[in-house]
């Protein structure tokens, strides 16, 4: 559906995008990730048709944006960072607006706009001037102006900011809803959102892409080798731990501490899934395992990772 | 030009959403009246004539169009709003043509609201409505030139207040230059290519009665220039 094919762009000595590639299929949710000033917000304006690339290419459903740009537009509904708005219109005026710049008629625009104040939860906000809103409703304003269209593709630029938690808990459902027929692109800095809301996701470090995947396999793939605790009760340490080694399970064995009767150890794994064998183990030697737990690396491990290490080098 | 005609409704629906549309208004036609009113006590009671009011309106509107065209692209910028517009299915021609036609047709309520002034004028003396139709229509060329050249400046920056001095310094310009008072002050060869771009000397003669269609023609292409300028302009600025 989105085709970004060697994307660069730069301002003035500042390079905010370089050689960016990447394809979004229907139905996918795209999250992109990315430290402050990565280029999120940049790619976004290209694919949206705000801001001309200086290389490479975008295409949305096949219609080159450089070219096919009105038609593009139409197609798309862009929510920008920070959700810009009129402050001197009210919240039914401004969507009624931009109803009728994407040309849904008079009965339809009715309908559309009460569905749209019912499903972003403005009902008692509607005959206020936007200006008087709080950061919160603009945000649902916004949200309600990139929907009113029914657009297969959506765009949005850190689409929770500025909510409360309930708040973010509802636009999170919403796109998860909505998700199901649509291409979305979002950006967001925060990361359990990215594993709640994406089939997939960009993490974005100056300007290049740096890891893309599903959000189980980008932690999966930098996690390696799976580590694990374990507590073992009813056997002196010291023959817990050769009997370890002789699994075969992995070579590096370390005595966390031993007490009462009790020892903890941490395995390094080279099986993918060491539990199963870990309590065979523990049945034919009669042990009691009072702990065993695999060490999780968090997305906000992996990007912390991915986005401090490239910093540093360059 | 559907979309046209949407632009310029949201212009003049958030226009009279906030207040200052009218208190811009308000200054303008008490404006207009107490310097008319003071020029008649300077002339004695009844000597004032539609003259006068043609040739005093046309000095008020250079601070009346740059106040009303300061906004329309400056705070677009500021608020950041022009993101969500010109990621809309709208061409920029659309949109500066609406944004205009919305600055025009509240420029057309105003004028049409001083009207009662040259009547009252022409009753005392005698009523010429053909002098009243030429006046009018020199004021809204007048004022519709002012606004072109005024939106394009407010594209040029995000501050209304830069946007409205470098307005009403730019029209100011080109409306003396065309002025007699000015024009017996340069060197005789400047004054044919002077009076040639000079906003005020065709509208002196528009007001006199003399309806050329050059001198309209000449109106028009100013507007189009400086439409055409503010296209450029939105274009080049849009991600800065
Ligand atoms: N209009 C502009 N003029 C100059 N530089 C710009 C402009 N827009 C973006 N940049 C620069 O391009 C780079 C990428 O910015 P961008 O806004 O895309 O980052 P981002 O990933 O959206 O960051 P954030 O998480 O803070 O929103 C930054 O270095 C920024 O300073
Ligand atoms: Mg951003």
């Amino acid at each position: 559906m989105i085709e970004v094919v060697s994307l660069s762009k730069r301002f003035g000595a500042t390079v905010a995008l370089e050689d960016v590639s990447f394809q979004v299929a229907a139905g996918e949710v795209l999250g992109f990730l990315g430290p402050n000033g990565a280029g999120k917000t940049t790619a976004m304006r290209i694919i949206t048709c705000y801001i001309p690339q200086d290389g490479g290419a975008v295409r949305v459903g096949g219609l080159d944006t450089a070219e096919r740009s009105v038609e593009v537009r139409r197609k798309i509904g862009y929510l920008p960072e920070s959700a810009p708005l009129y402050h001197d219109m009210g919240v039914r005026e401004y969507l009624g607006f931009v109803g009728r710049v994407r040309r849904i008629e008079p009965p339809l625009l009715g309908q559309r706009l009460e569905e749209m104040i019912e499903i972003c939860g403005l009902k008692r906000m509607q005959h206020r001037l936007i200006g008087t809103l709080s950061k919160g409703y603009r945000q649902r304003v916004g949200l309600a102006q990139t929907l009113i269209h029914d657009p297969e593709v959506l765009i949005l630029d850190e689409p929770t900011s500025g909510l409360d938690p309930n708040q973010i808990a509802e636009i999170r459902d919403l796109i998860k809803r909505i998700g199901r027929e649509k291409t979305i692109i979002l950006s967001t800095h925060i990361l359990p959102e990215v594993e709640a809301t994406c089939s997939r996701v960009i993490i974005i470090n100056e300007g290049r892409i740096v890891a893309s995947g599903t959000p189980r396999e980008l932690t999966s793939r930098s996690q390696g080798a799976p580590r694990v605790y374990l507590t073992v009760e009813g056997a002196a340490a010291a023959d817990v731990e050769p009997a370890l080694r002789e699994s075969g399970l992995g070579q590096e064995v370390r005595l966390i501490e031993a007490l009462d009767g009790r020892a903890r150890f941490a395995l390094g794994c080279e099986a993918a899934d060491p539990e199963a064998q870990l309590f065979r183990l523990a049945v034919r030697q009669g042990w009691t395992l009072t702990e065993l737990k695999r060490e999780t690396v968090s997305l906000e491990q992996v990007f912390t990772r991915l986005t401090t290490r490239e910093t540093a080098e360059s | 030009m559907r979309n046209v005609l949407i632009i310029a409704g949201k212009e003049i629906r958030s226009y009279f959403n906030s207040t200052i549309a009218y208190i811009f208004m308000v200054v303008f036609l008490v404006l207009t009246a107490l310097l008319f009113f003071e020029l008649q006590k300077f002339f004695v009671i009844g000597q004032a004539t539609l003259r006068d009011f043609f040739g005093l309106v046309p000095i008020v509107m250079l601070f009346f169009v740059p106040a009303i065209s300061m906004r329309m692209w400056a705070e677009e910028r500021k608020l950041g709003t022009l993101e969500t517009l010109m990621t809309l299915p709208l061409r920029d021609g659309e949109v500066v043509l609406g944004k205009f036609l919305a600055g025009l047709a509240f420029l057309l309520i105003t004028l049409a609201l001083t009207f009662p002034l040259p009547v009252i004028v022409s009753a005392l003396g005698n009523p010429d409505s053909g002098a009243l139709f030429c006046g009018y229509l020199g004021l809204v060329l007048l004022g519709a030139s002012y606004l072109a050249i005024g939106l394009w400046i407010s594209s040029l920056t995000e501050n209304q207040i830069v946007a409205f001095v470098t307005a009403a310094v730019a029209c100011l310009i080109l409306f003396i230059i065309g002025v007699d008072v000015f024009l017996t002050a340069v060197p005789s060869w400047l004054v044919p290519f002077l009076k040639g771009i000079a906003l005020g000397s065709r509208f002196s003669s528009i007001e006199r009665g003399v309806i050329d269609l050059r001198d309209i023609v000449y109106y028009l292409s100013i507007i189009g220039f400086f439409l055409f300028l503010n296209m450029r302009s939105v274009e080049l600025r849009k991600g800065a």
